[in-house]
């Protein structure tokens, strides 16, 4: 490698902060979170995810998790689409608006949706005289979470779309192939690498969600109790060990996922040079 | 406007026949995602807004600015204004360390750098309480310096940092690798200091990404509720946020004033939003007129 002009000593200086600034901010807390969670051994670590209030938790979050990810990667990508392909008037607006929920704090997004899907909201008393519970209910969970990670899946199939040439999909139409069929056939395979880093990156971020979630879930045990709001109890009641193991257990699963994701993006990048 | 496909068609000239529905299609193509935005994002924007103002306006002013509520919003600013400088100064330099620097494990760094992404903000809170609370690897430093960390703002505006530490780094390590190292060795062999270099040649290559990744990381400091929740305590009038009066005060049954602190952190966030698009037209246009020159 290069070396620039002049001593080092700056250089080691900039590298070094940087290094101890992400050790003392990053390494050292997920240590210290990883170490509780094993206190008193694997056994115990796997004995406070087997509890019957962690086993539902971590199975409620991906459940609703699994939902908003199927939801996502249809709209997000339908939604890209128009947005790349269908010109309209205004939109600039609608493609600005779809990185709202990045800048709305998580837990005002949850006051929004109950103030409007709420049970004392006239849409909320609507649709419960019709059985359909949406907050303090599961679907009301999954909403939160759409709202939340709404512009993942938009964000990565966009740049791909406009680099697609449109010559191929308009052939497919001047040959007599349905719309559909030239989007599905034309379109679609060359942005599954997008939709799956979005879907994937949108999946990580849900499992972890807290400020939305807390608001429109009405926190039941065993019943719309997710992860990280058990993980809240269980410090609040003054068990950090279990609160540990359960956030040990899913931010190794959330990282193992962007990790992947990084992955698969720089394969993608390489393929393309 | 012209869909692309009926562009298509003219211009070959042969438009293939419409198929029955086709039209139905069409509309329906743009109309379900319209619906799902509207629905899903803007409705439940105009409901906290009516509600908040369903009192009157004197209602919503009273509620943002009684004294609980003023020193919440300072308390965010304060929490923000640490975490945005500390963030934007190491961030740069961390940016800069991935890109133009090499060592063995600077992989690692990379990915350490995305871990916040994947830590929820109550993890964050625990992680705190259990590096300063009772116990606590950094307690003793702590005490020896006579700080009080956890329940006060300095816990609380190092869990915000860390929150959004990826976003500064993550805006600039594309624009440093798209940059290239030319202008920056060649400023070195003109004779510049390293001060000099990253003044003159650095900063001013970075600066619309900088800019993005600072409101960006202000618009997520604003909004962080999870980890200032655990680590604050939620003392009203000492180490309550904007976020945590909203909470509180959703918890006391008093929703009026809860809806209108919330609407005043949607406006900011709004107004971030705006900015954050400015930053980038104008990004965007300079990069154009570069291409072209």
């Amino acid at each position: 490698m290069r070396r620039p002009l002049g001593t080092r000593a700056p250089l080691l200086a900039v590298r070094g902060a940087a290094l101890a600034y992400l050790l003392a901010f990053v390494a050292l807390p997920v240590a210290a979170l990883a170490r509780e969670g094993f206190r008193g051994g694997a056994a115990k670590f796997v004995a406070a995810l087997a509890s019957d209030q962690a086993r539902a938790a971590l199975g409620l979050t991906l459940k609703v998790a699994l939902a908003m990810a199927a939801v996502n990667a249809v709209m997000g990508t339908w939604i890209a689409y128009v947005l790349v392909r269908r010109p309209f008037p205004g939109r600039a607006v609608v493609d600005a608006l779809v990185d709202l929920p990045f800048a709305i704090p998580t837990l005002v997004t949850g006051v929004m949706l109950v103030a409007l899907y709420g049970p004392q909201s006239t849409l909320g008393a609507l649709a419960g005289a019709s059985g359909l519970r949406l907050m303090y209910a599961p679907p009301g969970i999954v909403i939160a979470l759409l709202f939340v990670t709404l512009p993942f899946v938009v964000r990565a199939v966009q740049p791909v779309l406009l680099e697609l040439d449109v010559g191929q999909e308009e052939a497919a139409l001047t040959l007599g192939a349905s719309p559909w069929t030239a989007f599905r056939r034309v379109l679609l395979p060359p942005l599954v690498p997008a939709i799956t880093s979005g879907t994937l990156l949108s999946f990580a971020r849900a499992l972890g969600e807290f400020g939305a979630i807390v608001v429109v879930s009405g926190n039941i045990p065993g019943r719309t109790l997710t992860a990280a709001v058990l993980v809240y109890g269980e410090i609040e009641s003054g068990r950090p060990q279990v609160a540990a193991a359960v956030s040990t257990a899913l931010l190794s699963f959330a990282f193992a996922l962007i990790v992947t994701v990084d992955w698969l993006q720089r394969r993608a990048r390489h393929a393309v040079l | 406007m012209p869909s692309s496909e009926a562009t298509a068609a003219v211009r070959i000239g042969a438009r293939p026949p419409l198929r029955p529905g086709a039209a139905l299609g069409r509309v329906l193509l743009l109309l379900v995602p319209g619906a799902y935005l509207a629905a899903l994002l803007l409705a439940p924007l105009f409901a906290v807004v009516r509600a908040a103002f369903a009192h009157g306006p004197l209602a919503f002013a009273a509620a943002v600015s009684s004294p609980l509520a003023l020193h919440a919003f300072a308390m965010t600013a304060l929490t923000t204004a640490v975490a945005v400088v500390l963030n934007t100064a190491f961030g740069l330099a961390i940016a800069w360390v991935l890109v133009r620097d090499d060592f063995r494990g600077r992989r690692l760094l990379s990915g350490l750098v995305d871990l916040p992404f994947a830590v929820s903000p109550v993890m964050i809170g625990l992680m705190a309480m259990l590096l300063f609370g009772t116990g606590g690897w950094l307690l003793p430093a702590t005490r020896a310096l006579h700080l009080r960390v956890l329940f006060g703002w300095p816990a609380m505006a190092l869990a915000t940092t860390f929150v959004s530490l990826p976003l500064v780094v993550r805006e600039l390590v594309p624009v440093l690798e798209e940059a290239g190292i030319a202008e920056e060795e060649a400023a070195r062999t003109l004779g510049a200091s390293r001060w000099q270099t990253l003044r003159h040649v650095v900063l001013p290559t970075v600066r619309w990404g900088l800019l993005y990744g600072v409101v960006l990381t202000t618009a997520r400091c604003l909004g962080e509720f999870g980890a200032v929740l655990l680590v604050s305590g939620a003392m009203p009038g000492q180490t309550e946020t904007a976020t945590l009066l909203v909470y509180r005060l959703l918890e006391e049954r008093r929703d009026a004033e809860a809806h209108a602190v919330a609407v005043v952190l949607a406006t900011a966030s709004v107004a971030l939003l705006a900015a954050m698009k400015l930053v980038e037209s104008r990004r965007n246009r300079e990069h154009a007129a570069e291409g072209a020159a």
